[in-house]
């Protein structure tokens, strides 16, 4: 950056701007763990830091079999629609990219129009269908879904970074005496990584955010996953708000998120900004 | 068309088929789908009495105050959380511009929103302003309960909204700034321009068509809010959104029908919307296609 030209008012001006910022977007995360390690006694007390920190939520979390079911499931189904997503994008963009044929515009324009498609209109005909084809409460049931919705995504963000890869290197390969596979293996495919790493990324974050498909599609441990279990949880007593164990499973499940937006930010925004931006 | 052209198109057909045929089998046929359903008198605890009755449901839903005022809300969410995003996106995007010392912190905090599941960051920010758990009361030195008085609850649900999804905003919109050239900026000054007309009359510009796509995908995601309404009011004291009633005339009561009425309107108001910023504000999605 030009930071050379910078007076001292104005790095201090934009220092307390960083701090500021950090703040707003780390405090409802800190509220949320702070209140998981409450004693079930404070949780009333209406103060941000816990007075005595007590691992009691987790422990009841943790022994919850609903909730070890949904964490499961979530996992399972995310890790296979990001897998199907990315594979299915990665065919359409390298052809998209790659060769002339009527029609890439049109595959373009589709999957833009879905990307503002709003799930809700397909939610009682999927809903319906699936009851009647055996697919409601199961991974496949969210699996479609998700799949479907994320390609545009996956198109999008791959075409725009297969658009920078030097494809020609493959052929130098080959001159060079290297088959076709080795050429793919050890040119291209280490070229594409990266992006294809950014939409898996962003793929996997939609399946694991769902509340919507989850809630209408899934009505037992079989297929809820993490979203639709923490908003349909209730306490083990009706007279128990289960407000701890929700903190508790909220920070379980934002761990992850936070470890892998720490490891990979550049990705991320990479993969982010690639569809929308450069394009 | 040669035989090396007709070669390229099959190969190019038979790796983009599994994706099309994805996306044609499960948001084209289901949407044909809705239309079809819509258009019959249908509830699955009812299952026999399914009969065609043209647009009668179409009928019920827009002669319902439940609707309008479930349309209303919505509108009054989007427009609420976009326009603020908009602006403070764009102090944070100036913020990880400018800032020199701990960029990546800047930015690793905001994925953090970004990245968070949704339905968590409205319990997190249930539980803060709850009367009884929270803390924010106590901060501001007041005892409202919030998610209970109509007002209120729009002012919770809109700012959980704007905490979530600014960052997305905010990192499209730095992308945008990274491709104002540094040197326009420094001739700007350098002609005396001060810092605002700097910003107003060279940066803004120069980003319109970043800012554009950025605010009709923040936009016709807002207009699809379920999550944050559905669990910190569940639609009560009247803030329904309209994806929250049709998840409760589909899945709740069980009315095909009827919710396939709510879900195609759900559908039209989107393309209106689309159909608004492409062509009066003018964005040219199909430059984005080339280059």
């Amino acid at each position: 950056m030009t930071g050379a030209g910078y007076g001292r008012m104005e790095r201090l001006f934009w220092g307390a701007g960083s701090a500021v910022v950090v703040i707003y977007a780390l405090l409802p995360v800190a509220w949320i763990v702070s209140l998981s390690l409450k004693r079930s006694a404070d949780l009333g007390d209406n103060r941000f830091l816990p007075d005595v920190v007590s691992l009691e939520h987790y422990a009841t979390v943790f022994r919850d079999p609903q909730f070890s079911a949904a964490l499961w499931n979530s996992i399972g189904i995310a890790a296979i629609s990001t897998l199907a997503a990315v594979l299915l994008g990665a065919f359409t963009a390298y052809a998209i990219v790659r060769l002339e044929f009527p029609g890439r515009r049109l595959i373009l324009a589709g999957a833009l129009a879905i990307a503002m498609f709003p799930p809700i209109s397909i939610i009682g005909p999927l809903f319906n269908t699936w009851r009647t084809l055996g697919l409601y409460d199961t991974w496949a049931g969210l699996i479609l879904p998700y799949m479907t919705f994320t390609l545009p995504l996956a198109i999008w963000t791959l075409a725009a970074f297969f658009r920078e890869i030097p494809w020609d290197l493959d052929k130098a390969a080959r001159v060079d005496g290297a088959t076709a596979f080795q050429a793919f293996v050890h040119v291209i495919a280490p070229l594409a990584a990266p992006g294809v790493f950014s939409a898996a990324i962003l793929v996997f974050m939609f399946a694991w955010n769902d509340f919507l498909f989850a809630a209408s599609l899934t009505s037992t441990d079989h297929a809820r996953t993490v979203p639709a279990a923490i908003a349909f949880f209730t306490g083990s007593s009706r007279f128990e708000q289960p407000t701890g164990s929700v903190a508790a499973a909220s920070v379980v499940v934002t761990v992850p998120v936070i470890i892998v937006v720490l490891l990979f930010q550049r990705r991320i925004v990479a993969g982010l900004t690639a569809g929308a931006v450069k394009g | 068309m040669s035989r090396r052209a007709a070669a390229e198109h099959r190969l190019a057909w038979l790796l983009c088929a599994p994706a099309v045929i994805a996306m044609l089998v499960v948001t084209a046929w289901p949407m044909l789908y809705a239309v079809w359903l819509s258009l019959f008198r249908y509830d699955l605890r009812f299952p026999d009495q399914r009969q065609f009755v043209g647009l009668d449901n179409y009928l019920s839903v827009l002669g319902s105050e439940t609707w309008w005022q479930a349309l209303f809300n919505t509108l009054l969410i989007t427009v609420g959380s976009v326009s603020v995003e908009l602006v403070l996106g764009f102090a944070f995007a100036l913020v990880m511009h400018r800032a020199l010392i701990g960029r990546r912190l800047v930015r690793a905090s905001l994925l953090v929103p970004y990245g968070i599941i949704t339905v968590v960051a409205a319990m997190s920010w249930r539980f803060a302003f709850d009367p009884t758990t929270g803390f924010v009361n106590a901060l501001l030195g007041l005892d409202g309960a919030w998610l209970a008085e109509r007002w209120s609850a729009f002012f919770v649900i809109i700012q959980t909204e704007i905490w979530k999804t600014t960052p997305f905003m905010a990192l499209l919109l730095l992308a945008g700034l990274t491709l104002v050239p540094a040197d326009l900026l420094r001739a700007a000054r350098v002609d005396g321009a001060n810092a605002l007309q700097r910003f107003f009359r060279v940066t803004l510009p120069l980003m319109r068509p970043v800012i554009m796509v950025a605010l009709l995908f923040r936009t016709l995601d807002a207009f699809r809010i379920f999550d944050t309404v559905f669990v910190q009011t569940r639609g009560a004291q009247g803030t329904d959104s309209v994806s929250i009633v049709g998840y409760n005339t589909l899945i709740t009561r069980l009315n095909l029908g009827l919710g396939s009425a709510v879900s195609v309107l759900i559908f039209v108001c989107v393309l209106a919307i689309a159909a608004l910023y492409i062509r009066g504000f003018g964005i040219d999605l199909s430059r984005r296609e080339d280059s």
